[in-house]
């Protein structure tokens, strides 16, 4: 227990270290976590009035952000799936990253649910009341809670495995990371069906809605990791390999093809069909009785997408610069065509037919801008200590103390273990003492 | 070597010197201050009556007991109190039995005045700033029930317009409200007498019944009403028109606290034309019994499923071949079928 806390003191200080492009990061970072607090401060007192909806656009940007989040969280999976199902030796080393990923992603998606509620000081009635199995929300609050529990197990005990240089026990993280599988998906259908189930929404009641989200998270979500991984490669001894990229990469191809599909179909059914059905999408992509706010938004999702897509078709983004195009436009366009594209034109125009625009105020926006910075700051506090933990540069003393000789007090960031580490390796693998077997498939591991 | 951001200038577990001590508290100084002047903005609630312990302590309404109810009945009488200087009358008032209550509404009669919707602001002493109002009238051109072809905002110097009928829409206190469905605390739901109702201080404001509401019937709070003193009604009741905190949700309840105590709704008792009819259905020979029976009925969006308790009907009691009035043209036309006779086409599979 002694030494548990330990070492959260010592990944506490660690977090605080850095050379000034890590502190000018993690500054600019807190500057907006403040404003952001600030923010939310003013809507506290003032109440929701101070964001753009009203009673005709009930739900904007925060849970619009929610969607998006919860979908990147999800995509966690998709580096688990190939490592755990289909034994892929390149995403091995990388399913970590995902995972702490999904933690700060779900972190995200809890904040902006908790600053929509008009009551936030009401929060624990959710405990005192629960309406389960009815509404599909506590089914929310159940999987994302549970998904939120699941990896910061699998990831914390997998670290602090490192840190004592212990050989992970199977059993206490085999389970729980084919559960995650299973609850990756589930925690993306069910804030589908949060919206599909709406029978008053004939936007999304959908069926297409569900597959839809999965498909454009499982595109999104990794193109956000092609990004993060390559800043691990390039600041860190931590080696990522191009392969483990390239897999990546497949993976958003296929995903976002599918997406595109989905999307081509759904056109399809509200144009050629024409029925009264028709009136939110036509808002949304061709405006309606002279309305035409969210026209702009999707148009641009859309570029952004085919480009990206048709990037990520050609050879040449093999290429990380091509690549990494590929991947932001795909992240800003997902996100887009999520929220103003998915969220916002349910709720226009009105089910009694009235057109009311929505678009978020200043207050608001720094609110989510807020969220993010905190998610960003909380994931590279994450990657920051998890690092020299995996690369061995950060043990446990009392069990490092055979490798590093009795009289040494503690291991220095700075001097790791260089002759037990090999530079760059992959660092559970390195873990010599015990040896090498941290994982199921780490034997064949060369 | 590629280089590494995490270098810093000291590691982790370097000891402390004198300098990095100075510069660690000057940053932690800096970053206390920082987030108080975040916070700063908190500072106003302190005035605010929204947050009492004794309400955060509240159960939920079905949950209180009898001394439990008074006493948050007594709390709501003191914060009215304190707030607009008046003493109400604030009750919990249960639903009787054998009682199913139902709305009918006549579009022949109905002229699109909006008395009602001002007569329903005053009686539930709904928000004036920002305007919060439970029911909306749609001018609808004729022939057309398609919601989105009505004007919402119509502003002509006289109604009704002889190319328009209007159509006020308020909740429809359906049998199968899907608002009540989605609660995730239960805040919502449906009373023996089919009114659903909202227990303004158990609702988190998620809003999720707004969107789940087919007919746009739900309002929410989004900054703290405002209702002028001097127009306050002072006979409330808990699950109706006693004052609601901002961030709840609120909506149309039939004027439970009227109409549970055999009183008409009072959007009802400002119709001049009578277009309006109020009643207990479980009641053959209620008014509204009587429409339902009679008239030519029917809802709005049936296709969603929430059987609706709101109906709409016109004039005309019977098909024309049918009325008895004109039965000298049901004879020339000879035989025809009476209501109940089966259909010739609906032959059992
Ligand atoms: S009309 Fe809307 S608010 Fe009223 S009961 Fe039906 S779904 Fe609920
Ligand atoms: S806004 Fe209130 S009443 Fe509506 S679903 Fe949320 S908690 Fe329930």
């Amino acid at each position: 227990m002694i030494r548990y806390l330990n070492f959260l003191w010592r990944c506490f200080r660690l977090s605080f270290v850095g050379d000034w492009r890590y502190t000018l990061w993690m500054f600019v970072l807190t500057v907006a976590v403040l404003f952001g607090v600030n923010a939310y401060c003013k809507q506290f007192v003032l109440g929701l009035a101070t964001t753009g909806m009203t009673d005709q656009v009930s739900w904007g940007l925060y849970i619009a952000n929610f969607t998006y989040l919860v979908g990147m969280a999800a995509a966690a999976v998709m580096l688990v799936i190939p490592v755990y199902v289909y034994h892929n030796r390149e995403l091995h080393d990388l399913v970590i990253f995902g995972e702490l990923f999904a933690v700060s992603a779900i972190m995200m998606a809890l904040l902006f649910v908790t600053v929509d509620l008009g009551r936030p000081d009401r929060f624990h009635h959710l405990l005192l009341r629960f309406n389960f199995p009815i509404s599909m929300l506590t089914w929310d609050v159940i999987v994302l809670n549970g998904y939120l529990l699941l990896n910061l197990h699998i990831c914390g005990y997998l670290i602090y495995c490192a840190y004592r240089r212990r050989q992970p026990s199977r059993l206490f993280y085999i389970p729980f990371v084919f559960l995650a599988i299973v609850w990756a998906i589930s925690i993306h259908t069910v804030t589908a069906f949060l919206y599909s189930g709406l029978g008053g929404r004939p936007f999304w009641n959908s069926a297409v809605i569900a597959p839809r989200f999965l498909a454009s998270a499982f595109a999104a979500g990794p193109a956000f990791l092609v990004l993060t991984l390559q800043v691990i490669r390039s600041a860190t001894r931590y080696e990522v390999t191009d392969k483990a990229l390239l897999t990546l990469r497949n993976i958003i191809t296929v995903a976002m093809t599918i997406n595109m599909f989905l999307l081509g179909s759904e056109l399809f059914t509200e144009f050629y069909t024409h029925s009264a059905h028709v009136a939110s999408a036509q808002y949304l992509w061709f405006g309606l009785n002279g309305r035409h706010a969210l026209i702009p938004w999707i148009w641009t999702a859309l570029a952004m997408n085919s480009v990206a897509l048709v990037l990520l078709y050609l050879p040449a983004s093999r290429r990380p610069p091509i690549l990494n195009t590929a991947c932001v436009l795909l992240i800003v366009g997902v996100w887009i065509e999520k929220g103003m594209g998915l969220i916002v034109p349910a709720f226009i125009p009105s089910p009694l037919g009235e057109i009311v625009e929505y678009e978020p105020t200043l207050n608001e926006t720094l609110v989510s801008l807020g969220i993010w910075a905190f998610g960003l700051l909380l994931y590279s506090i994450l990657v920051r200590v998890t690092v020299p933990v995996l690369t061995g540069e950060l043990v446990d003393e009392d069990t490092a103390g055979n490798a590093f000789g009795p009289e040494r007090p503690g291991v220095s960031v700075h001097e790791p273990n260089r002759d037990a580490v090999p530079l760059g390796g992959p660092a559970l693998r390195a873990a010599s003492n015990p040896p090498r077997h941290l994982s199921p498939n780490w034997e064949s591991v060369p | 070597m590629t280089t590494r951001i995490w270098d810093g200038p000291s590691a982790g577990d370097a000891p402390t010197t004198r300098r990095s001590f100075l510069r660690n508290s000057v940053a932690a100084a800096g970053g206390i201050t920082a987030l108080a002047a975040a916070l700063s903005p908190l500072r106003e609630l302190a005035g605010q009556a929204d947050f009492s312990v004794a309400q955060f302590l509240q159960k939920h309404y079905k949950e209180m007991s009898a001394q439990e109810m008074e006493a948050a009945l007594e709390r709501i009488r003191s914060e009215v109190e304190r707030r607009y200087e008046i003493r109400p009358h604030v009750r919990d008032i249960r639903p009787q039995a054998g009682v199913e209550f139902v709305y009918a509404l006549n579009l022949s009669r109905c002229i699109g005045c909006r008395r009602c919707v001002y007569a329903c602001v005053e009686e539930n002493n709904q928000s004036r700033e920002p305007q919060i109002q439970y029911i909306r009238v749609l001018e609808m051109p004729r022939g057309t029930l398609d919601l989105e072809k009505g004007n919402h905002h119509y502003d002509r110097p006289t109604v009704p317009d002889a190319s328009h009928f209007y159509l006020p829409v308020q909740c429809h206190q359906c049998a199968n409200p899907p608002c009540v469905k989605v609660c995730p605390v239960e805040a919502t739901w449906q009373e023996p007498d089919g009114i659903t109702v909202i227990d303004y201080d158990w609702c988190i404001g998620c809003r999720y019944c707004e969107a789940a509401c087919p007919y746009w019937a739900r309002r929410f709070n989004f900054a703290e009403p405002s209702v002028p003193a001097d127009q306050i009604n002072p006979e409330m009741s808990y699950l109706s028109n006693r004052p609601r905190p901002k961030g709840v949700m609120e909506k149309c309840h039939f004027c439970l606290h009227r109409t549970r105590e055999g009183r008409l709704p009072a959007c009802l008792e400002a119709c001049p034309t009578g277009a309006r009819k109020f009643g207990n259905v479980l009641d053959p020979d209620s008014e509204v019994s009587q429409i339902l029976k009679t008239k030519r009925v029917l809802v709005l969006k049936e296709e969603v499923g929430t059987l609706p308790r709101f109906f709409y009907y016109f004039d005309e009691r019977y098909p024309r071949g049918l009325d008895p009035d004109a039965a000298p043209i049901a004879e020339s036309l000879g035989h025809l079928p009476a209501p109940d006779d089966p259909a010739p086409t609906e032959h059992h599979s």
